[in-house]
């Protein structure tokens, strides 16, 4: 696979910060209680941390040792605040639902995490990639979680997809049906901890189908457990 | 390189600093005067849902008083924006805060017309359990719809209550707490309106600029 494959697949599945690396829980668990709030604070912090990799890898040789992470917090805050308050002036009303979020992707570890151990030793081109590829990886699981969240605990999905995608989104809202009340523990904080404890056993399942049957004709091969 | 003074790491780190400063000041400057309109045509978009855009031709939202009833208000001082058409009073929306929720604060608009009778109820923010308390928002059930056109003659002043306490207000299934206390709100509103509502507009300045009703801003 070629290097630039590897590491999308990495940032999206094998090394899937949510899942694997089990960073960024605060937003995570927060605000993963619908699919578009899901996916508007994955978008967030995808902008986040696409930008931050790639500032971070420009200045990465002549930013010294002692001062690097100092910079590097700096270089997250600026633009996590840019992004909230592009958001407010562009998107209010998701604004107003995700807003006290927004600040604290500047505390997401995702993101220093990649800037220290990815973009500092790597070109841009490259760290840009790592970027969205963590970036998106992330955003997928928060849609997921988000969206299995609000199907058990709302009966519905895409509600208010209006604002991220304007008013003629609003007929993409699905329910299950007025009958349907939903489960409240789903919304509750404890819903997001279940979900994705069933997410991560779904994804250690077929990780583990994928390598038996790559193993099948060495026999009696030992399944390995996926990196925690 | 390790022998480089610690200037150049300190200037490193200013530069770094002024960077990043500028780029949100650059971010701030650039969005400012949208943020602002988006946050009045949001509070705007609000009161209309209260107080019809056509029932009322001030700027609703400058003509405001601010009133202090912290026992009926929930909070040491309450703005009230205040709806006239043609110089007369049309309807004052009181901004209460109501302070016995299940959790937290929970901040309200409440809307009354000149006769006494409630323009509409409606919740800004909150914090109640969602799935129980949060059956107040307007867009989980039509609880809340069900204030407009009460009054404190229908119901009488002493069904303002939910059912369970013997009122007329329905509560939620496993969740009394939240109706009770948004019932109370309202009432409340209510009582301050009776006894003081004229003088809020007597209060207010008035100010007769003809200007068009702001619906066809907002369509
Ligand atoms: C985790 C939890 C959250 C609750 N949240 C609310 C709430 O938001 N609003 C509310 O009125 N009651 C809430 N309740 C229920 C109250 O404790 C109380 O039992 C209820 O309001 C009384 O109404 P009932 O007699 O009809 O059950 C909650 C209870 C639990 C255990």
């Amino acid at each position: 696979m070629s290097e630039y494959g590897k590491l999308v697949k990495e940032g999206l599945w094998s090394n899937n910060q949510a899942l694997v690396a089990l960073l960024g829980l605060c937003p995570l668990l927060a605000v993963s209680n619908t699919a578009i709030n899901g996916l508007g604070m994955g978008i967030a912090t995808t902008v986040v941390v696409t930008l931050s990799n790639g500032t971070v890898s420009l200045i990465r040789n002549w930013v010294r040792q002692e001062v690097r992470l100092p910079v590097f917090v700096i270089i997250i805050a600026s633009f996590v605040t840019a992004v909230e308050l592009s958001m407010n002036a562009w998107f209010h009303e998701l604004y107003k639902i995700l807003g006290i979020f927004i600040p604290l992707i500047v505390t997401n570890c995702i993101i220093i995490g990649r800037a220290e151990a990815f973009a500092s030793k790597n070109p841009v081109g490259r760290s840009l990639l790592d970027g969205l590829a963590i970036g998106i990886g992330f955003t997928l699981v928060l849609f997921t979680l988000g969206a299995l969240r609000e199907i058990t605990g709302l009966g519905t999905l895409f509600t208010q997809a209006d604002l991220m995608f304007g008013e003629g989104a609003r007929n993409l809202t699905l329910s299950l049906g007025d009958d349907f009340k939903g489960m409240l523990l789903a919304i509750l904080p404890p819903g997001a901890f279940i979900g994705l404890g069933f997410l991560i056993a779904l994804k250690n399942l077929i990780d583990r189908r994928a390598t038996q049957t790559k193993t099948v004709p060495v026999s009696a091969a030992q399944p390995e457990p996926t990196a925690g | 390189m390790n022998r480089h003074p610690v200037i150049l790491a300190g200037l490193i780190l200013t530069l770094f600093a002024i960077a990043g400063s500028g780029l949100v000041a650059f971010t701030y400057w650039q969005t400012a005067d949208r943020i602002a309109q988006n946050e009045r045509d949001a509070l705007l978009h609000q009161l209309h849902v209260l107080v019809p855009a056509e029932s009322i031709d001030n700027d609703i939202i400058s003509d405001t008083v601010t009133l202090q009833a912290p026992d009926l208000m929930g909070r040491p001082e309450t703005l009230v924006y205040l709806g006239r058409k043609g110089g007369k009073s049309v309807a004052a929306v009181f901004t209460p805060v109501v302070p016995d929720g299940y959790s937290g604060p929970i901040k309200l608009l409440v809307a009354v017309k000149m006769n006494g009778t409630l323009g509409g109820v409606r919740v800004i923010s909150h914090k109640e359990t969602p799935g129980l308390g949060d059956q107040i928002e307007e867009r989980k059930s039509d609880w809340i719809l069900r204030f407009a056109g009460k009054s404190l003659n229908n119901p009488t002043l002493s069904h303002w209550k939910v059912k369970r306490d013997g009122g007329d207000f329905d509560q939620f299934t496993g969740a009394t707490i939240t109706p009770r206390s948004i019932v109370k709100a309202a009432k409340n509103t209510l009582l301050y309106f009776r006894d003081r509502g004229q003088a809020l507009f007597e209060r207010g300045k008035a100010p007769e600029k003809e200007k068009k009703p702001a619906a066809d801003e907002h369509g």
